[in-house]
């Protein structure tokens, strides 16, 4: 199997199943209880967080744990929204977020938020000037994704955490999903408010995310019940996920300049491929882009079918990111970046990894070849 | 990297006669131990100033070291060019680049100790502040009375320039005048009362007691996170925690004196077993969080009644502090949240009804000769458990044996 779609989801690393087994079979106590196994299941909690936060440079934030960076997200949003209420409803975000973020900024267009959706160029980047022009009085939140999950683009999270930082009533949301572990990340250091974050995606376990929030910032909970996480997401805390989770980061940010330096290599390797064929237009930009994303729009060809005909070799990769492919109609990004309908519609995504290899990209170009021909 | 040193003033302890050195020294030596983890770090000791070359050292990290550090009145982060004029002008204005982000008043202050440099200092501070002033479009001049003021310090092995000066801890060095023992028990005052101490140069072990069944290991874990806290200013950023298991003492005096007098019997014990334990490990103090009129224990007459059992000082840092002051504080060196977590401590069980606000020292005596307290004394000093708690580790209940590599 050759898997090209590792923005999709990764797997598991053994390190992280062997913890999350070994918590769960030594260390079952629900961290609430008062007794010594309770906490026991504390303790673990406590540490799981505190090397989150060492690894991200988050001292002053508090961790929340959830079942998912959508769930991390939708907590942020909301949370900062309906909190701030009364001192203004004018939020912003960006027209080429991921749908966790995307659709919750529209959830709350419908119920009375005035949401400005900012405008990306042709890179899929926004304009910072853009940003600041937009900025009132009544603005509560700013969210902007760090990096692209489709295309790959980088968004300048410094540079805005920066402007935002003279608005010390505006909340800065990032979803860093796609940048942990790939890209350096550093909270407190980027000025940002609240970080969300995936496990699956950094070869963690699914079902696992989590939210970084600025100690001393005041979010209404979207999930009520007993008063886990800082009483900010009800329900007995999933220990073996948390610990998991911290470490799983742990091993991904350790390497995080060597696998860089060695995926931005097979990046370089795979774009060339790509660019012998007229069919394939690549869409990721080459400047300020995760290269660990390569997004394409095929010309004459249909992306599912483009798909579907590498499955028999066994080599995966996406149409456009998963969590919108389901829909045949054209990608929302792409559309932003100012493609045709064609284009948006025929997206591929290509996502590399540590673990891809130089001989599978070649194994990849020599079915390319193959399919190429008989699609034609 | 634009900062190339930190240079660091000492406070109050250069107002020390003939002990000045032995307090620069300690200051110094406690500098070196909180930034041991800079390897690149070079220092140099110029008796009234203390420079620490970063060599590329992140500067943020530096600091936040330094801020843990007792004796230090300030320090400023200070960039380092060739002493000719377009270097200098070149470097002010990177300097303001990063430090001036709105709208700031400033002046520039010139001191030429290399008098061969061509211009005056006047000349030099002109030149300079006009050219920041037409690169940055937050400033504005104001030579009386600056937010910012930038120092251009010309020597002849180069040109220092520095901007803010960073205000730090204060106080006297940690481990200049012996050892005192802190009664910790959990609440938000002795933390505090632990900081001062430790600011006025004294190093600390703490004392605490526990009660099991009636207190849990959460309490425990309490009292351990919150020394963690404290351990930072500590010179070798560790302190030690002595655990008193308390419950036979505590029942017995439960059993044998009037519910009225219970917590004023216990908190004469208390005492008595601080002195022993400070006596057996060289400290010369008792300190605590008692605080004038903040519970019943805490009345004058109180005080007066339980104090009585030693001879030995005991320092009360907060006591005339207001509760809204020593809250503030403990938020400051972070031991408030893990104050408020609601686990019972000795102080809070077998609480009487209505205690007694003015206990009488001869009825205190009398209740006391009703049961042979100093075996139970002499039990708990024996079976006292010792923890070393390091700053940035606490212990945890989970022993790391059983964690493995989990993590």
């Amino acid at each position: 199997m050759i898997y090209l779609d590792y923005t999709s989801t990764t797997p598991v690393r053994d390190e992280v199943l062997e913890s999350f087994i070994k918590t769960t079979k030594n260390f079952w106590g629900n961290p609430s209880s008062i007794h010594k196994l309770g906490l026991i299941s504390e303790n673990l909690l406590t540490m799981a967080r505190g090397q989150m936060k060492d690894l991200i440079d988050a001292k002053n934030y508090e961790v929340i744990f959830t079942g998912s960076a959508t769930e991390a997200s939708n907590l942020a949003i909301k949370g900062i929204c309906f909190q701030n209420a009364t001192r203004g409803k004018h939020i912003i975000t960006t027209l080429v977020e991921h749908p966790s973020v995307f659709n919750t900024f529209k959830q709350l267009e419908s119920e009375g938020y005035e949401v400005t959706f900012l405008q990306v160029d042709k890179d899929g980047r926004i304009n910072v000037e853009d940003l600041e022009k937009s900025l009132r009085d009544d603005t509560i939140l700013v969210s902007i994704m760090y990096v692209n999950n489709e295309i790959g683009t980088i968004m300048p999270i410094e540079e805005i955490g920066e402007i935002l930082s003279k608005f010390p009533k505006i909340a800065y949301h990032v979803d860093i999903v796609q940048a942990l572990g790939r890209l350096p990340v550093r909270l407190a250091d980027m000025q940002i408010d609240l970080a969300t974050l995936s496990a699956h995606k950094i070869y963690g376990l699914k079902g696992s995310g989590a939210l970084f929030i600025k100690k001393g910032l005041m979010l209404k909970p979207q999930q009520i019940g007993g008063s886990q996480e800082f009483n900010l997401r009800a329900g007995t805390v999933d220990v073996p996920s948390c610990v998991a989770l911290a470490k799983a980061m742990r091993l991904i940010i350790e390497d995080i300049d060597e696998n860089y330096k060695y995926v931005k290599r097979l990046n370089i390797q795979l774009r060339k491929i790509l660019s012998n064929y007229q069919q394939i237009v690549i869409n990721s930009p080459i400047e300020n882009c995760s290269p660990f994303i390569i997004n394409c729009s095929l010309r004459g060809i249909k992306s599912e079918t483009f798909v579907h005909a590498f499955e028999k070799s066994k080599i995966y990769f996406s149409t456009k990111s998963a969590c919108s492919s389901k829909k045949n109609e054209p990608s929302r990004i792409l559309r932003a970046i100012g493609l045709d309908e064609e284009l948006s519609t025929n997206e591929i995504r290509f996502s590399l990894s540590h673990l891809t290899t130089s001989q599978e990209i070649i194994t990849f170009e020599n079915t390319l070849q193959e399919v190429i021909k008989e699609l034609k | 990297m634009l900062y190339d040193r930190i240079l660091v003033k000492y406070g109050e302890l250069t107002l020390k006669g003939k002990n000045k050195a032995s307090f620069i020294n300690q200051t110094i030596r406690t500098i070196k131990e909180k930034c041991k983890k800079f390897e690149k770090l070079e220092y140099i000791n110029n008796f009234e100033r203390f420079y620490i070359i970063l060599n590329g050292e992140d500067y943020e990290k530096v600091t936040e070291a330094l801020n843990n550090v007792f004796g230090l009145h300030s320090y400023s982060l200070t960039a380092k060019c060739e002493s000719n004029l377009e270097a200098i002008k070149d470097l002010a204005k990177k300097v303001v680049e990063t430090e001036i982000k709105v709208k700031t008043t400033f002046k520039v202050e010139t001191n030429r100790v290399d008098k061969n440099f061509p211009m005056t200092s006047l000349e030099v501070s002109k030149v300079v502040a006009s050219h920041v002033l037409k690169n940055s479009p937050h400033l504005i001049v104001n030579v009386r009375n600056p937010e910012i003021t930038l120092k251009v310090e010309i020597r002849s092995n180069g040109t220092y320039i520095m901007t803010k000066e960073i205000i730090g801890l204060g106080g006297l060095p940690v481990g200049m005048d012996g050892k005192g023992i802190l009664m910790l028990s959990g609440g938000i005052d002795s933390p505090v009362a632990g900081f001062f101490i430790q600011k006025r140069g004294v190093s600390i072990d703490m004392l605490h007691f526990s009660s099991p069944p009636y207190t849990s290991d959460r309490s425990k874990q309490k009292v351990f996170d919150l020394t963690e806290k404290l351990a930072k200013y500590a010179p070798k950023n560790r302190i030690r925690v002595f655990n008193i298991p308390f419950t036979k003492l505590q029942k017995a005096i439960y059993d044998n004196c009037p519910e009225s007098y219970n917590i004023t019997i216990m908190r004469r014990m208390m005492y008595r077993i601080a002195e022993k334990v400070a006596k057996k490990n060289k400290a010369v103090i008792i300190i605590n969080g008692e605080n004038v009129g903040q519970v019943a224990s805490q009345t004058l007459q109180s005080m007066y009644v339980i104090n009585n059992v030693t001879s030995m000082p005991i320092i009360r840092p907060v006591a005339t502090m207001d509760k809204i002051e020593i809250i503030k504080i403990a938020k400051k060196i972070e031991t408030y949240d893990i104050s408020i977590r609601p686990y019972e401590d000795c102080c809070t069980i077998f609480v009487p009804k209505h205690p007694v606000t003015k206990p009488e020292l001869d009825k205190c005596i009398e209740y006391e000769n009703n049961f042979d307290y100093e075996a139970y004394i002499t039990e708990c000093i024996e079976n006292i458990e010792v923890i070393d708690v390091n700053a940035g580790n606490p212990p945890k209940i989970v022993s790391s044996s059983d964690i493995g590599s989990l993590f």
